[in-house]
């Protein structure tokens, strides 16, 4: 698809113009001069390396040189045994079940209310979102001090309420490590989406409802047959951006639980721990591959079929619909 | 429901009701998102002895010692240098040639137009975390390790793909009449594009320099394997490495976190609506 731009610019006919007499000139210099520093950038920088990556994931290289040691499909083969790779997907799975089970329904109940004619609800939207803005580092220091055994926050609040010290090892087992680690991502990320459907509520014109009120729809009957529908294009990129978003989980976890507790590993944890720790750049690459892979079919299926009816929006605009 | 106005004074009560309950629940959960930053604010002006003993209620007495301390060194003032020169240097250079190209694939017509575009459409889905380790292994090809370049041309790169779809979405609102008559007049593309185009897309810039701004200055993975030599260090990877140098010393992490997280939240209050606009963008317009 580059070999349009190669083309010498004085050698090129003029494109058919479509839109008649009414279209100037499009010289294709023009378009070469304008198109090719983000060409370049983003072949150079994006689609190389996963090209590198998806080389190496099928030789047993350590990162430095050429690879050599071709194993074909053996760093593939050795993911599906492998307990840590497996027990990521299970993390992942567990994360995005109860980010759509918890985080989602509880964001979009917060949306609804911050729709209502409420004093100072701007305030509230304002707070709801701040924890967006932090890094993922900070908030995860953040919230390690607050764990933290001693003087940490947790502990004092599950004793006040009768808990005695739970609240310390919520870091600490591989039991509860997760549903910390929930807790502190939904606490990050619950105003981003609360904000996306108040944004998708606030484009539902506002007839439609005041029209069930006269037919005599109570609030919930709204709700379930206005709101909810008409919602749907909202709640499906939500919900994308959600698992999305899961599937490349990192910096949280790295510094959060970090080291030995690999009982809280991501996908690309994992990767990080192979590739930057252990020097199997192979492997780690099979990994880096199945992150792209499973990112990418989730992402296309999801777009065919479930975003299929409402492709307008900058999450989804592909190709041309004007 | 009820609507005649014989009932109005029910009415009035349970919407008294209603607005409390409202109120009640705001409160709390603004409450849940406030704690754990105030719990850093105030830990910061604790000291260990207090924290340990009165973890909710204001410092008594106040020491401001691990904030001046913080504030005193040379390594919390490089490292926000760093993060905001590193933040603005791929913000420009993402708008520039973004901008460029959403340009492109918004006003000409030339045949594979829409499968280059859906190729940076599809870049949206790919995940830094994919390509940081090939990356990393082509930045020490490229000798970009410890260099601040080694961090913004991949920043920028992984930053095109959301601003040219909101730029081009944006740029196809600017009706042709713009651009035939500055074409009429002898503009040329660089032009109209540099002194019309760019001026007139000013909110959709603010938005998308917003999201890079965030992206970068929160950026973590990219400067840790990138970053070795501690001069070139940008404020996450100065936090977790506070973090890990001084484990023990809990309220004096909490000072440093909150200096570092006192940035984006000062930005956020002026700049909340291009950043809600920037990522709610083509979310309830029909």
């Amino acid at each position: 698809m580059l070999t349009d731009e190669r083309r010498p610019a004085p050698a090129q006919p003029e494109p058919p113009v479509e839109a008649g007499a009414r279209r100037r000139r499009r010289p294709w210099s023009t378009v070469v001069v304008f198109l090719s520093p983000a060409l370049v950038l983003f072949a150079l920088l994006v689609l190389t390396p996963i090209a590198i990556a998806a080389y190496g994931s099928f030789f047993e290289w350590n990162g430095f040189g050429v690879p050599t040691a071709f194993v074909g499909l053996e760093n593939f083969h050795r993911l599906l045994v492998d307990e840590i790779f497996v027990g990521d997907l299970r993390r992942a799975l567990l994360l995005v079940v109860l980010s759509l089970c918890i985080q989602l329904p509880v964001s979009l109940a917060l949306a609804m209310l911050l729709n209502q004619p409420l004093r100072g609800r701007r305030v509230y939207r304002m707070l709801f979102f701040a924890p967006y803005v932090l890094s993922e580092v900070v908030t995860a220091v953040l919230f390690t001090m607050i764990f933290s055994p001693n003087q940490g926050l947790a502990n004092h609040i599950t004793r006040l309420i009768g808990l005695g010290d739970l609240g310390a090892t919520w870091l600490a087992e591989p039991d509860t490590v997760m549903y910390s680690l929930f807790l502190v991502i939904s606490w990050k990320y619950f105003g981003f989406h609360t904000i996306l459907y108040l944004a998708g509520r606030q484009g539902i014109p506002q007839e439609l409802h005041d029209a069930a009120a006269i037919d005599g729809a109570g609030p919930w009957q709204a709700f379930r047959n206005i709101t909810l529908p008409l919602l749907g294009p909202t709640i499906r990129i939500s919900v994308f951006l959600s698992i999305l978003g899961t599937i490349q989980l990192f910096d949280m976890i790295w510094v959060l639980t970090g080291g030995p507790i690999r009982s809280s590993e991501t996908l690309a944890v994992t990767m990080f721990q192979e590739g930057f720790k252990r020097s199997h750049v192979g492997y780690a690459s099979a990994i880096s591959m199945a992150i792209f892979l499973i990112s990418l079919t989730f992402g296309l299926l999801y777009q065919r079929f479930v975003l299929r009816r409402d492709l307008e929006g900058a999450i989804t605009t592909i190709g041309d619909r004007r | 429901m009820s609507t005649t106005v014989t009932e109005q004074s029910p009415r009035n009560r349970r919407h008294l009701v209603r607005g409390g309950v409202l109120h009640a629940v705001s409160i709390v959960v603004g409450a849940t998102v406030l704690v754990p930053i105030a719990f850093g604010i105030l830990g910061g002006f604790k000291d260990n002895g207090q924290l340990f003993a009165n973890p909710f209620g204001l410092p008594k007495p106040w020491v401001p010692g691990n904030y001046l301390d913080a504030l005193g060194s040379s390594a919390f003032w490089r490292q926000a240098t760093n993060s905001l020169a590193v933040a603005i240097a791929s913000t420009i250079l993402v708008i520039l040639v973004g901008a460029m190209a959403a340009y492109i694939f918004a006003r000409y017509a030339f045949p594979g137009r829409e499968v280059l575009f859906m190729v940076f459409a599809i870049g949206l889905m790919f995940p830094f975390a994919v390509a940081i380790l090939p990356l990393f292994v082509l930045l020490r090809e490229m000798n970009l390790l410890d260099n601040p370049l080694g961090v913004v041309l991949p920043q920028a790169a992984f930053g095109l793909p959301i601003t040219i779809v909101i730029l081009r979405s944006f740029f196809r609102g600017i009706p042709a009449e713009v651009e035939e008559s500055a074409v009429l007049d002898g503009c040329g593309p660089f032009r109209f594009f540099w002194r019309i185009l760019l001026p007139m897309s000013r909110p959709a810039l603010g938005t998308v320099s917003v999201l890079a701004v965030v992206g970068s200055w929160n950026n973590y993975l990219l400067p840790l394997i990138v970053f070795n030599d501690a001069q070139w260090w940008t404020l996450p990877l100065g936090v977790q490495q506070f973090q890990s140098q001084y484990s023990a010393d809990t309220a004096r992490i909490l000072a440093y976190v909150t200096l570092a997280m006192l940035p984006s939240l000062v930005c956020y209050a002026f700049a909340e609506r291009q950043l809600i606009s920037g990522l709610t963008s083509g979310i309830g317009k029909d």
